[in-house]
C-alpha cells in the first residue's frame, strides 16, 4: 500500500526541504521506491540538497500540463536509484499547478511507487492547498522559536479543516545546550502547545549545512546526530518504536573554547 | 505570585519560559480568531444553557477572550432581562 506524505510548516526556513530530502532518502535506503515532488514552484531547492541540479530535463509543470509523461521528468538519485526526484519549474509560479492536477499525478504514482513525498512551499495559500491535496499523512516541521511554533499551529488547524488527520510533528534545529540553560523551548513544551506527538527532534548541527553544501542529505552521514535523528524518524514513519536519541550538550572544554573565541 | 517575588529579588526569568508563556496566550487567540464558526457555536450553546435559568438579551451579548497576566480568560457579558421562576 503506497503512501503520499506532505512535508509542511507554514513558516519558511524551518527545514521543510531538508526534511523532505532526508525522509525520502531514508525510505529509499530501506529499499522503498520513493518519488520526491518539489512543489515550491519558482523557488525550487530540493534538487540542490540531493545534488541533482544538473540532471533536470523536464519539470512538474511540464507533466501537469501534459507535455511529457511523468516518467520522463523523474530524475534518479546517483547512488540510490530507487529515490526519484520530480523537480518543479524555476520559471513558473505557484498558480501553475492546482490541487486536482497534483491529485491525478499522485494517483498515478501510487500505482508504481511505495512512497510519494511532497515538499510543500511556505505559506497557506494556493501552493499549500495544492501540496496537501493528495496527502495521506502530513509532517509538520517546526523550530523551537515562537514564530515557527505559532505558524505550525496555524498549519495544523488548516490541515485538520482539510480533513488531513494523520499529522506528525518534527522539531528541527534544537540546541541542547540552550534548552539546558532554559533559554530555548524543549520538545515536550512544543508538543504540549501543538497537542501533537513529536516523531523526532533534529539538533542544530554543522553537519546539516555541510551536507547541503555537498548535495548529500545528512542521513547518509550516520556519524552525525542529525543523521541518526533522521534515520530514527524514518523508522517511526514506518511504524517502528524507536527510543529518542540523547544528544550530548557541549562539554565544558567546548564551552570554554566558545567563550574565549577559539 | 512566585513570579512577582522573583522579580523583586531581581531574578531574571529564562527566555525559554517567557516564549512558552507568550505562546500559550497567543495560540488561544489565534485559534479563536481562526474559527469564527466555533465561536458562533459556543455562543449558541451558552445562550441555550443560560436561557434555561433566565431571560437574556441575546442581541447585546458579548463573548471574547481577554488576557489576564499570563492566562487567557473567556469573558462573557450577558445582559439579563429577568430571572425565570424556578
Amino acid at each position: 500500500m503506497s503512501k503520499v506524505i506532505v512535508v509542511t510548516s507554514g513558516k519558511g526556513g524551518v527545514g521543510k526541504t531538508t526534511t523532505s530530502a532526508n525522509i525520502g532518502m531514508g525510505l529509499a535506503m530501506r529499499g522503498n521506491s520513493v518519488v520526491l515532488i518539489d512543489t515550491d514552484t519558482g523557488l525550487r531547492n530540493l534538487d540542490l540538497l540531493l545534488g541533482l541540479e544538473n540532471r533536470i530535463l523536464y519539470d512538474l509543470v511540464d507533466v501537469t500540463e501534459g507535455r511529457v509523461p511523468y516518467r520522463k521528468a523523474l530524475v534518479a538519485h546517483k547512488k540510490y536509484e530507487k529515490l526519484l526526484l520530480l523537480p518543479t519549474s524555476q520559471i513558473r509560479d505557484k498558480s501553475a499547478i492546482n490541487p486536482a492536477q497534483l491529485m491525478v499525478l499522485c494517483d498515478e504514482l501510487r500505482k508504481n511507487y511505495d512512497y510519494v513525498i511532497i515538499d510543500c512551499p511556505a505559506g497557506i495559500e494556493q501552493g499549500f492547498k495544492t501540496a496537501i491535496a493528495a496527502a495521506d499523512m502530513a509532517i509538520v516541521v517546526t523550530m523551537p522559536e515562537i514564530a515557527a511554533v505559532r505558524d505550525a499551529d496555524k498549519i495544523i488547524g488548516e490541515l485538520l479543516r482539510s480533513e488531513k488527520n494523520d499529522i506528525r510533528l518534527i522539531v528541527n534545529r534544537i540546541r541542547p545546550s540552550m534548552v539546558d540553560q532554559g533559554e530555548m523551548m524543549n520538545m515536550e513544551e512544543i508538543q504540549k502547545h501543538l497537542e501533537l506527538k513529536c516523531i523526532g527532534q533534529i539538533p542544530d548541527e554543522q553537519s546539516v549545512i555541510t551536507a547541503a553544501n555537498i548535495g548529500e542529505p545528512v542521513i547518509l552521514n550516520q556519524d552525525s546526530y542529525a543523521g541518526k535523528a533522521y534515520a530514527n524518524i524514518v523508522g517511526r514513519i514506518c511504524g517502528e518504536e524507536i527510543p529518542f536519541l540523547v544528544v550530548p550538550k557541549d562539554g565544558l572544554l567546548k564551552r570554554l573554547k566558545k567563550a574565549f573565541g577559539f | 505570585m512566585f513570579d512577582s517575588i522573583m522579580k523583586i529579588f531581581g531574578k531574571k526569568e529564562k527566555s525559554g519560559k517567557i516564549a512558552g508563556d507568550r505562546l500559550r496566550v497567543l495560540l488561544v487567540h489565534d485559534r479563536a480568531n481562526m474559527s469564527p464558526e466555533i465561536m458562533e457555536k459556543l455562543r449558541d450553546d451558552i445562550i441555550q444553557v443560560i436561557s434555561k435559568y433566565m431571560d437574556i438579551n441575546k442581541k447585546d451579548m458579548e463573548l471574547s477572550f481577554e488576557n489576564e497576566d499570563n492566562a487567557v480568560a473567556l469573558v462573557a457579558n450577558i445582559p439579563v432581562r429577568r430571572m425565570r421562576h424556578s
